[in-house]
This record gives C-alpha cells, sequence and structure tokens, in this order.
C-alpha cells in the first residue's frame, strides 16, 4: 500500500496553540474563548477580516488552520481540487444553534439572521477554511460523540491511496454548547515526506500525539 | 463493486418507494399551505410527511420507549427498506450511516426536550437511538455536510465498503420540518412564496420539504435477484472556495465533482443517459448548476428536478433524489420536473416536461449546498442476463 504521511499539525488545546507539536503562544489571561481567539489571531497576523464574523465552531476550525498550513506552501505544491479537508467534530453547530433559536422564540421579539443561520452548518468551518487557501477537493464532516482517531484514519487513508486527493487536511474540531469546552487539532497528510521526520499516519500516532496534547493543558 | 440491496422514501407523497413513485406518475405535488404558527408567524408553503399516518405506521411497530419525530421517521424508513432486502442489520459486518443537517433540532425547545434525555439533541445521540433500536453492534456514522448530506452519506457508504471492513452498509438521510430551519431561510428571503420552480423563468426560492429516504448498499451480492441490478459506480465531492452561503458563479466546483465521480465510475460523457439535478429552484443555484452540467459537455442530457413534488429535504435529499433516480434505470421512464414551465438559466438544458419512456443504463446525481459544498453520484444498472 501506498505510504501516507504526517507533514505537520496544529492544534488549540485550552489556551494552548501548537505547531508541530510545539507549543508557543499560550496567553493566560483570557476568561473566555472570545477574548483568548480574537488576541491569537492579533497575535499570529492573519489579517482575514472575514474572520470576525465568524461564528466560535469556524473560529476555532479557522485559526487551527492558519497555524497549521503557514509556511507550507500547500497551494504551489497542489492543484485546488487535490486538496481535500475531512473533519470530526460531536457538538456540530449546538452553541450556534441556540443563538439562532434565541432570536425566533419570542414572536414580540423575532430577529433570525442569515449571519447567524448560516453558521448552524458545521461544514461552513471547512467553507471558511476552502475560501482562505483556496482548497475545493473531497470534503466531509463526520459527527462522532468523541474524537475517534480511527474514523479519521480510514477514511482519509481511503481517500489519499484510491483517485484523486494528493494532500490532507484531517482534525477534530469540537466546540461545546456551553462555549467551556473546546479543543481542535488538524494534520497535513501527504504522500510525499519533505518533513523527512517520517510520521506515518496511524490511528496509534494520532491516539498519542492527542493524549500528548491533553496532557500538556491538563498537566 | 458496491450494489443497491434495498431502499425507501417517505416523504408527503407516501411512505414508501413505491408509494411515491406512483404520485409522481400520477403527477401529485405534495406541498401545500401550512398556516401552522409554530412553524412561521404567516401562511407559507412547505412539504411535510402526514403526521396522522406516520403515527398510525409507527403504532404498527410497538415501540418500547419514546422516540422523537426524527428518530421515527428513520425507524419507520429502515425498517420498510429491511423488508425488502437480505441483509441483516443486527450483524457486525453492517454499518448505519446517518445523514441529517438539524436531527432533533426541535429539542431547543424546553418544553420537547423535557420527555428524552439531555444528550438527545447531539447527532450522534439520535443516531445512537436507532441503532440500538436494530440492535446494530457498530457505533453509526454521522455524516453532516449541508445540503449534500445525503449524497455525501452514498459517498461515504460505497468508499468505507470498499475497504472491506463492512459488507453492508444502511444509509438513512432524515431532517424534519422545523421553525428553526424555516426562519433561517426565510431570513435569507430564500423561500418561494409559490411551490418551488427549478430552472424555471420565474422561479423563486425553495420550498422546504421533510423527508427520510434509505438507501441499502452491499458488497455481497448473491441476494440480490430480478432482471438488473443496481452499481453505485463512482462519487466525489467538491468545494466552490467561493462564498459560505451562495453558490459559485461558475460552476467549477460542481463541475470537479462530477468529473470526478465520472473518472471513478469509468464512464464519458456520451454513456450518462439522464441528470437528477440538486434544483432547489432559486436563482443562483440553479444557474450555477447548469453552468456546471454545460462544462461538462452533459447539457443536451435529459434532467429532472424533484424538489417541485416535495420541496428541498435537506439531509435526506440526496438519498430520496438518488432512489428516484435508481427507480428511473429501473423502469427505463423519465419522470417530468414539477413546476418547469420556461427555461430560465443560462444555458441551453434539456428539462423533462413529461413522462417518457426511453432505455436508461447511466444516471448523475448532483447535490450541493451551504458551505460550497458539492457532490455527484454515478449511477449504473446492470442487466443479469447479460
Amino acid at each position: 500500500m501506498e505510504k501516507i504521511f504526517i507533514t505537520g499539525s496544529g492544534s488549540i488545546v485550552g489556551t494552548n496553540i501548537c505547531t508541530d507539536g510545539k507549543c508557543g503562544f499560550n496567553p493566560q489571561d483570557f476568561p473566555d474563548f472570545t477574548g483568548f481567539i480574537k488576541a491569537a489571531y492579533k497575535h499570529f497576523k492573519i489579517g482575514f477580516p472575514k474572520f470576525y464574523k465568524m461564528d466560535n465552531l469556524s473560529k476555532l476550525a479557522f485559526l487551527t488552520s492558519e497555524i497549521l498550513l503557514r509556511d507550507r506552501k500547500l497551494t504551489e505544491r497542489y492543484k485546488p481540487e487535490e486538496t481535500g479537508i475531512v473533519l470530526l467534530n460531536s457538538s456540530s453547530t449546538l452553541e450556534t444553534d441556540d443563538k439562532h433559536y434565541h432570536s425566533i422564540r419570542d414572536r414580540s421579539n423575532y430577529f433570525p439572521s442569515p449571519a447567524v443561520f448560516v453558521y448552524t452548518l458545521p461544514n461552513i468551518m471547512i467553507g471558511e477554511i476552502s475560501i482562505r487557501n483556496r482548497i475545493m477537493g473531497e470534503n466531509v464532516v463526520f459527527i462522532s460523540e468523541e474524537y475517534k482517531p480511527e474514523i479519521l484514519y480510514e477514511y482519509v487513508t481511503f481517500l489519499m491511496t484510491n483517485g484523486h486527493v494528493n494532500a490532507c487536511i484531517a482534525g477534530w474540531v469540537e466546540y461545546g454548547r456551553s462555549g467551556k469546552d473546546y479543543e481542535s487539532v488538524m494534520y497535513l497528510v501527504e504522500k510525499v515526506d519533505f518533513t523527512n521526520l517520517n510520521i506515518k499516519f496511524e490511528t496509534s500516532y494520532l491516539e498519542k500525539h492527542y493524549c500528548d496534547l491533553k496532557a500538556k493543558h491538563y498537566g | 463493486m458496491v450494489f443497491l440491496a434495498g431502499d425507501n422514501i417517505i416523504s408527503a407523497l407516501g411512505f414508501s418507494t413505491s408509494e411515491n413513485v406512483g404520485k409522481i406518475i400520477r403527477g401529485y405535488c405534495g406541498i401545500n399551505v401550512s398556516d401552522d404558527a409554530r412553524l412561521y408567524p404567516e401562511p407559507l408553503y412547505i412539504s411535510c410527511v402526514e403526521t396522522r399516518i406516520l403515527e398510525n405506521e409507527i403504532s404498527k411497530i410497538h415501540l418500547q420507549k419514546e422516540y422523537t419525530r426524527f428518530e421515527k421517521l428513520a425507524i419507520l424508513s429502515i425498517s420498510d427498506a429491511l423488508q425488502r432486502s437480505q441483509i441483516e442489520i443486527g450483524h457486525q459486518n453492517t454499518l448505519i450511516i446517518i445523514s441529517t443537517t438539524k436531527g432533533n433540532i426541535n429539542l431547543l425547545d424546553k418544553t420537547q426536550a423535557a420527555k428524552y434525555d439531555k444528550q438527545r439533541i447531539h447527532l450522534w445521540s439520535a443516531a445512537q437511538e436507532i441503532q440500538r433500536y436494530f440492535k446494530n453492534p457498530n457505533t453509526p456514522l454521522v455524516v453532516s455536510n449541508a445540503c449534500i448530506s445525503g449524497l455525501m452519506a452514498v459517498i461515504v457508504a460505497r468508499r468505507l465498503l470498499k475497504t472491506g471492513k463492512y459488507s453492508n452498509v444502511v444509509i438513512t438521510g432524515v431532517d424534519i420540518m422545523s421553525e428553526f430551519i424555516i426562519s433561517g431561510f426565510q431570513s435569507f428571503q430564500a423561500i418561494s412564496p409559490e411551490p418551488c420552480k427549478p430552472f424555471d423563468l420565474n422561479r423563486s426560492g425553495i420550498t422546504v420539504g421533510e423527508g427520510a429516504g434509505t438507501i441499502i448498499l452491499t458488497s455481497k451480492p448473491t441476494g440480490l435477484n430480478g432482471d438488473h441490478r443496481i452499481c453505485i459506480s463512482g462519487g466525489a465531492s467538491s468545494n466552490d472556495a467561493n462564498h459560505i452561503s451562495g453558490p459559485s458563479r461558475t460552476g467549477d466546483g460542481l463541475y470537479f465533482a462530477i468529473k470526478h465521480a465520472m473518472q471513478e465510475a469509468g464512464v464519458g460523457k456520451d454513456e450518462i443517459d439522464y441528470i437528477s439535478a440538486h434544483g432547489t429552484g432559486t436563482d443562483f443555484n440553479d444557474e450555477m448548476e447548469a453552468k456546471a452540467i454545460a462544462w461538462a459537455s452533459l447539457e443536451n442530457k435529459p434532467v429532472n428536478s424533484y424538489k417541485g413534488y416535495f420541496g428541498h429535504t435537506m439531509g435526506a435529499a440526496g438519498v430520496i433524489e438518488s432512489i428516484l433516480g435508481i427507480q428511473s434505470l429501473i423502469r427505463n421512464e423519465l419522470f417530468p420536473s414539477m413546476g418547469f414551465e420556461k427555461l430560465g438559466v443560462s444555458e441551453d438544458l434539456n428539462i423533462i416536461r413529461e413522462r417518457k419512456h426511453i432505455p436508461l443504463s447511466y444516471c448523475l446525481k448532483l447535490g450541493s449546498g451551504f458551505g460550497g459544498c458539492n457532490a455527484a453520484v454515478v449511477y449504473r444498472k446492470e442487466s443479469m442476463n447479460q
């Protein structure tokens, strides 16, 4: 079987932001996600004003993709339709669903907004990442009770070994209904290991890497 | 190879595939004015599964606990499809895939949620209820990819079957009618003031529909009888990378999905006999789809949209409309695109105006949705006596 490699990772767990397992920016003084993610956006000098319009799940996914993809020159190496995005999530868009529902439950104060409603679909986060990076390949969101790396492994392996996908962004992006719990980790998966680190795309690696990230956060 | 082993459609037109096809043949439209103030403050056209019949059908299977409307639709749809297939849903080589946009979204309402455990609003929780009802041993997979969820579930199922991990996949697409979805599309001013008119000059938006569809796929076709069998020959998805709530102006994204699906199926443009379009009835979707079809040099192929019969059934649409496309292949019969009168897209599409019998082997099914996602699947009919 064709070999498939992990050529990069990006993650946000709590206020720990890591690239390729190395954690840099980790501000401690933000009480909530909104303040933290905005500070992170500024710290990484992202310069994509549409970021401010996104809901929290998309902000989390977008920022994770930015720290994953910076300096990887993905668009120089692959045609738009050669790159796929496969994301796993548990709570879908429940936090934003509550916002939309809040705007319609009272008939005397009825104010549904298209800017909120559009974010009540979990694959919008893929749309945002695709627009930013001009990625036009295979894309899907799977919903799973918890992080199950074997779902990513099996599906992404099939995509990379059967047909037109030559690079894939695969990951877990979760933003809980209450807004207190969130975490994300994304991998860049390629057939050519330009890193020479020889990290094979395998369930056991995904599992261990995730556990290490959680351990860093929870100590 | 991946084959069809059973199916079911539940929509405003009926509770089985044959009932739906029968109503389509007789030209029924399942879209009606609703003045249910719980759904929307003013009357509007929608298409709902009839609650009285749903409850009657459900009472026949003696459920042991309280299930939501979403779960009842899925359970009924799967039960009917299973009756017509040879597969064992309780076997470990069978996986259930649920495709939906909003699942038990009505449980955002605290009074409605009170009867159920608090996890039930989660898509995975609703899917697990369905899995447990059928005593299937595998954790179900949930695909939630906006309006292409159903087609995406078919594509994912085909791929998982090809890995050999499972022998059968039961795909069920469901979305219920809700104030949540109606108010959202209304805020986009995307809902048509009359039953939707896909590809028509005077189209003015979508009609929200409710429905469930089940497709059972197998990699072991030994139990399949009849004169022919249906193969899922190829499928692909793509993204416009253009806008999160509006389709591409050029159709390039959908074109990529069509191209890859046809490559995977090993078919050229001459072999495609018929296209079952997404055809929502919005200006932008239908125009984009027309451009993508023309880009793939398929503009002379007969095309229809089923949304004029039972609206846009969201996460169920790709499943329900695939089954109807397959019915066309099996019956060698094309069905008219309800609501269409005068061509209203820039490409000269061959929209089906009346029922006709012609030999059919290949159907191309299309879908597109919010987030810029697109999907295409190629279905093929194989004659068994060849």
